[in-house]
């Protein structure tokens, strides 16, 4: 069954976006990213204009996070506090990421900078994240090993300290505003939430437990996500209200089967599973910039 | 969708030789993009007008039909391999490009008709990019080309030789296909009757492309109520969002 899209001006299978945002759902519940970097590039290979695919891909990320957060408000799995003081971090970033983003485009070569972020960012963390859930999972197989107990590092020499009780942590407020900071810059250059780059700097940087990191982390992609739809509907007029219906039909059902799922998979496995996407999207990107494409021109309409 | 079979009859009073003119019907009009929307044909078909009888030795008649898209402007880039990573390094604007162009015909296009005077009509392919006459370096060329190759590969241009067929030299048909992914906007469908190598007739229909229904009713909205467009599409996300959470709920208990 065929839907002709009003804003992207395609037609395309409804069961296709359907199962396509299921999927990436069922992703987002379990790992607690938005899934913008699979579905991002996914729109794109079905044919979706690359500007009208990222915008449409922030509002279906607020549909399947806002699925996603409701299981974890009922699990107390959110730390509402670290999320906040995140958030702060991250809207300042958005903000500051457009502007970069403006600026690179003037210079030209935005797509390339974009491709060469998601690269890097991708290979960085999906590396780290595969060899520390390998370690984790070796150690846990070994009778004898002695767990370490919280690290202390420069975090927690620095001042404003606070106590989030829900992440059981009492550390500075400077490293989380940093860290929102930090992605929602690269958000806003991606057009992703940035799931991907909070969740691991949650765990690695912020020491926060693995079970708050999913629930805390979709809380703050939710508003940054709103955010930029609205930015996008209003400068761009890039957002297609079908499309990312058909997306969310599938993606808030596959969001919550993924919230399940993660439950009953150890903290461990669910790092290494998502390390190995991760990468495995990282390697996509990279073979396209460096295999001969068939085409070498490619052509946009309506100029610049 | 719309399917009925309006007649819109075009005669053309002025042919260039006064001998020849050519009445045109086509199946549609109007054609509406609605949700459902997965393309659609439009059946062209015409007859010739004569005051007189075809002399004896004249060269056998061929027709011509051209449906063309509106002209937009477009971005093309060239990549290039750059420290081992294939990067864009060159583009250039093109303005007059159509969105879509369809060519058919009775015979080969090279047999019918001289290039120079295909290039002067816009017929073929080749010459649906119209260039401006002082830009005729060969970069620029290879660039107009290379929108050409893209969109036939896409389906969106198409050149389809010996595809009408003409019987008695009189009457004449063809189906063209519009693709799923038509672009609203004003079409035009050029009909040209060819003896000898010259156009000794030409009629212009217009076909009017338009989204329909919802479509038009949410394209509207995110142009002209962008805010509440937006805030809607907030909306609907976070009900979608709440409703799947809720079910599942329920579905678990």
């Amino acid at each position: 069954m065929q839907i002709y899209l009003p804003i992207a001006e395609v037609s395309v299978n409804v069961f296709l976006l359907v199962g396509l945002g299921g999927l990436v759902g069922i992703l987002s519940g379990m790992f607690g990213v938005g899934g913008g970097f699979l579905m991002t590039p996914l729109l794109f290979m079905i044919g979706i204009p690359p500007a009208v695919a990222v915008a449409t891909e922030a509002n279906q990320i607020v549909a399947s996070s806002f699925s996603g957060v409701l299981a974890h408000f009922r699990r107390k799995t959110v730390d509402f506090k670290m999320g906040g003081v995140l958030l702060i971090g991250g809207l300042v970033g958005a903000a500051i990421g457009v502007q970069v983003f403006k600026y690179l485009k003037s210079i030209g070569q935005v797509e390339l900078l974009v491709t060469l972020t998601y690269v890097i960012f991708l290979g960085i963390i999906g590396s780290l994240m595969f060899i520390e859930s390998l370690n984790a999972i070796r150690k846990s197989k070994k009778p004898n090993s002695v767990y370490k107990k919280k690290k202390h590092n420069w975090i927690h020499g620095l001042p404003f300290k606070t106590r989030f009780r829900t992440s059981n942590l009492y550390i500075s407020v400077i490293p989380p505003i940093l860290v929102g900071l930090l992605v929602g810059v690269l958000a806003a250059i991606m057009g992703v939430g940035g799931g991907f780059i909070m969740v691991p700097a949650m765990i690695y940087l912020l020491g926060m437990p693995t079970k708050v990191v999913v629930g805390t982390s979709l809380f703050q992609i939710i508003f940054v996500t709103a955010f930029t739809t609205i930015m996008h509907a209003t400068q761009n007029f890039t957002v297609d209200a079908i499309l990312a219906l058909l997306l969310l039909l599938g993606g808030v059902i596959g969001a919550q089967i993924g919230a399940r799922i993660g439950v009953k998979l150890k903290a461990e496995q669910l790092r290494i599973l998502l390390a190995i996407m991760v990468l495995a999207m990282c390697g996509k990107l990279a073979l396209d910039l460096l295999l001969m494409p068939s085409e070498l021109y490619s052509i946009r309409a309506g100029g610049h | 969708m719309l399917r009925s079979l309006t007649l819109i009859f075009a005669v053309l009073a002025t042919a260039l030789t006064a001998q020849e003119s050519v009445i045109v019907g086509l199946s549609q009009s109007h054609v509406a993009i609605t949700a459902n929307f997965s393309g659609s044909e439009i059946l062209v078909f015409g007859a010739v007008k004569r005051d007189a009888p075809v002399p004896e030795d004249a060269s056998p008649l061929d027709v011509i039909i051209v449906i063309e898209g509106p002209l937009e402007q477009v971005t093309v880039r060239r990549k290039e391999k750059v420290f081992g990573i294939w990067i864009n390094t060159e583009s250039v604007d093109i303005d007059n490009a159509p969105s879509f162009f369809a060519v058919a015909t009775t015979g080969p296009l090279a047999d019918i008709l001289s290039q120079e005077t295909q290039q002067q009509h816009a017929i073929g392919v080749h010459h649906a990019v119209r260039l401006p006459d002082h830009d005729l370096d060969p970069e620029m060329e290879s660039f107009s080309e290379a929108i050409s190759r893209v969109r036939l590969a896409s389906g969106l241009y198409s050149e389809r030789e010996g595809i009408i067929t003409l019987r008695s030299e009189t009457l004449f048909d063809t189906r063209i296909q519009l693709p799923a992914n038509l672009v609203e906007g004003d079409y035009t469908a050029k009909i040209f009757l060819i003896r000898d190598q010259q156009i000794v007739g030409e009629t212009n229909l217009d076909i009017l492309v338009r989204k329909e229904g919802l479509e038009r009713w949410i394209y509207n909205l995110a142009h002209e109520h962008a805010l509440i467009y937006g805030l809607l599409s907030l909306l609907v996300a976070l009900v979608a969002g709440y409703g799947a959470s809720e079910i599942f709920r329920r579905l678990r208990s």
